[in-house]
């Protein structure tokens, strides 16, 4: 029936059904099924009907169902058993925008009935973390009318072989952008979006902002971030010791005590899942296996080169870059009119190229707004106000942030901003080690003076005046800083913030007057009295945190002397032992 | 296989416990107790002998009526006794040795994670367990009935 409802010839079909060896299995086993559909999907594409034809990229099938175009989406072939479904997602988002046909294309996926019941109980709470996202749920809610029940029963993600992982995650993030496109107030919902059906697949965005944050921590983005370090970084996303910790387990692969980069992406991931409510998994999802993400994504870079180095990657064509390449795809998709890719390599690589040009500059304009959103995510009671309107700014302002925004919450104030965590930055390494000693009395003194620039700064929102104060308080900023550099890191490491925008509008110390000069200008004039009360409750908060921090900072202390009593006891032990030896 | 394993640390208060749910598990815990005096015994056989000299691998500590203990000591002075049964005499002590390297990997792999601060009690703290891996390879290794 189903394969009737493809409107396909009859003898298409039954080619299909003699192609993808239904006959000699005697059932659509769900394999079978899946070339089955992707067969149908190239039939309705016109291509012929042939085994090759699975391989490229098809758009989704269309069914012609009782009440809509139910597109089915499916893993492609090559990744069928327990991986992702990409492009089926993308390519069915990115129709339903282009062609701005009824949103019933905008719909989730809906595994044909055959799959197997698994689907149908995940599905239910899938779809109740895609209706999370407030752009998912418009397009739900218009899909929702139109569908009836049956279809919604069908719809999760999952795909019937309960893999779970895998296809959303690109999903999210065609959709992201295709949001974006068409609807331009939806930046929270993006990071929402960005987390509907697939929790474990990390989005273009969230990747830069991890990798951001790996820098933060260790310039060298191919060495290592070590424990105490990570430590104290996640420990600023206040989860729980024992979560934290089984999120290490988790994302430390090799057990070296150690993060490399995409270790560290998947941990950072597991924790913004985490804070997002997502349980965690039992085990590390194959989207956040360390091969997985070092091959999806090699060199994370900033400009073109990635993708350029990412298109040589192409020929390469190991599944991973299969999955990316799709993604890639579906990107190029969505950014000219969906002509689903029915061809081959050669034309996405291409297409690639300029997509990637063109996703690039969109993802650098959006980056700072997305992340900020998707940290919004972090602290979403406190900062979504927060994060919106230094989207906003952001948007406003057009430039390219320094960082990605760091979350909201642990903003500490606006004058933590960036440029200090910029001047830190160098500083951050080289005291690493001697991250515990710096002693803890410095903390409280750039507190106060900080907090008095911020409220300052803010609360003199007039042009004139902001210049010249963010002139006086830059200085003393820098002063400050360089005088307590380790014991900023600590507190700033998690600063993601929409704040990295306010921040940029007191002072920007580490970039330089001359620059800080004219950022300035640009966000003192967008800093409106609204920004009074936040800039008292950033350093209300400040003041919180720098309080944990310091209490944590006294208990590793603390720790430290103890270990440190342990060890002189143990050496005079065996200085008293030796002592009788060289007597004789 | 094991009957009770347990961790000691350094100061000699256990970091870790387990044993099979049968009765009497506190009896268990005195054996291990009293396997401690025999551990620190042998470690302080060495005398003048340095400290990388001495096999971690400690062998039977001492045998009584139903169990044997088995003692294996890392070079942190953290101490792993094994109780097991006495009727499975089948276990050679090749696979002890093996058991104890199984148990000391694990138990560096919870070292390695940062937020397990040396000296806490490796312990599961409701759904989300301190140190999952751990109790799993233990589990494993009481589990195996021979």
């Amino acid at each position: 029936d189903l394969f009737r409802a493809s409107q396909l010839p009859a003898e298409t079909l039954h080619q299909i059904t003699e192609l993808c060896g239904a006959k000699r299995v005697g059932y659509f086993g769900a394999t079978q099924f899946y070339i089955a559909l992707k067969l149908i999907a190239a039939a309705q594409s016109g291509l012929p009907v042939r085994i090759e034809s699975i391989k490229c990229e098809l758009p989704l099938p269309r069914f012609m169902m009782s009440k809509n175009d139910g597109e089915i989406r499916f893993g492609n072939p090559t990744e069928l058993h327990g991986t992702k479904v990409q492009i089926p997602y993308l390519t069915t988002e990115k129709n339903s925008f282009k062609r701005m046909d009824d949103e019933d294309k905008q719909q989730e996926t809906q595994s044909p009935t055959m799959s197997p019941l698994a689907s149908p109980p995940s599905s239910p709470p899938h779809y109740q973390r895609v209706s999370l996202s407030h752009g998912y749920s418009k397009l739900r809610s218009s899909a929702e009318q139109m569908h009836p029940a049956p279809y919604e029963a069908r719809q999760p993600l999952v795909q019937p072989e309960g893999s779970s992982s895998g296809g959303p995650g690109t999903k999210p993030l065609r959709h992201q952008a295709s949001l974006i496109r068409s609807f331009s107030v939806e930046r929270e919902l993006q990071d929402n979006s960005s987390y509907p059906d697939e929790p474990w697949r990390i989005t273009e965005e969230q990747r830069e902002y991890y990798v951001n944050q790996f820098r933060s921590l260790q310039p060298d983005p191919s060495s290592f971030i070590s424990g105490s370090v990570a430590k104290n970084f996640f420990t600023k996303s206040k989860l729980s010791i024992p979560e934290l910790s089984y999120i290490w387990e988790l994302s430390d692969a090799d057990c070296d005590g150690a993060l490399t980069l995409p270790e560290f992406c998947a941990a950072f991931h597991l924790i913004v899942a985490r804070k997002n409510g997502y349980p965690l998994p039992e085990g590390l999802p194959p989207t956040l296996q360390p091969e997985y993400l070092q091959a999806a994504f090699p060199k994370p870079k900033w400009d073109c080169q990635l993708f350029d180095s990412y298109s040589e990657s192409l020929p390469a064509n190991q599944q991973p870059r299969d999955l990316n390449r799709m993604e890639k795809t579906s990107v190029k998709d969505m950014a000219d009119l969906p002509v689903p890719t029915q061809d081959v390599t050669s034309d996405d690589k291409q297409a690639l190229k300029s997509t990637i040009n063109e996703a690039l500059s969109k993802d650098v304009s959006e980056d700072p707004a997305t992340s900020k959103d998707s940290n919004s995510l972090k602290a979403r009671p406190r900062s979504r106000s927060y994060s919106s309107t230094s989207i906003e700014e952001a948007m406003k302002r057009g430039e390219d942030p320094p960082t990605p925004p760091p979350r909201p919450q642990k903003t500490h104030s606006r004058a933590s901003s960036l440029d200090l965590n910029k001047v830190f930055q160098p500083s951050v390494p080289a005291t690493k080690s001697g991250l515990l000693p710096p002693p803890p009395a410095l903390p409280p003194r750039p507190c106060p003076s900080q907090s008095e620039q911020v409220s300052e700064a803010e609360l003199l929102p007039q042009l004139s005046r902001a210049p010249s104060q963010a002139a006086e308080s830059s200085p003393a900023k820098k002063d400050v800083p360089y005088s307590q550099p380790p014991s900023k890191p600590i507190r700033r490491k998690f600063r993601p913030e929409n704040q990295a925008t306010e921040n940029q509008e007191p002072s920007t110390a580490a970039s330089g007057p001359a620059s800080a000069a004219t950022m300035k200008p640009h966000p003192t004039v967008q800093k409106q009295s609204s920004k009074q009360k936040k800039a008292i409750q950033t350093a209300i908060r400040k003041n919180k945190e720098a309080n944990a921090v310091l209490a944590r900072l006294n208990s590793e202390l603390q720790q430290q002397l103890k270990e440190v009593h342990q060890e002189r006891i143990a050496l005079e032990n065996q200085l008293e032992q030796l002592r009788p030896v060289t007597v004789l | 296989m094991a009957v009770c394993i347990a961790v000691i640390a350094k100061e000699n208060y256990p970091l870790y416990i387990r044993s099979t749910p049968t009765e009497n598990e506190l009896r268990f815990h005195y054996m291990v107790h009293t396997s401690l005096d025999v551990v620190d015994e042998k470690i302080s056989a060495m005398g003048k002998a340095l400290v990388d000299q001495r096999e971690l691998y400690l062998g039977l500590l001492y045998p009584t009526e139903d169990y044997k203990v088995y003692g294996y000591v890392t070079n942190s002075k953290v101490k792993f006794v094994m109780v097991v049964d006495s009727s499975n005499t089948a276990l050679r002590d090749n696979e002890i040795r093996s058991m104890f390297r199984k148990l000391h990997n694990s138990y560096t792999d919870v070292m390695c994670n940062p937020f397990y601060n040396p000296g806490d009690r490796i312990q599961s703290s409701g759904s989300v367990s301190l140190s999952r891996a751990f109790d799993n390879m233990v589990t494993s290794m009481m589990i195996q009935v021979c």
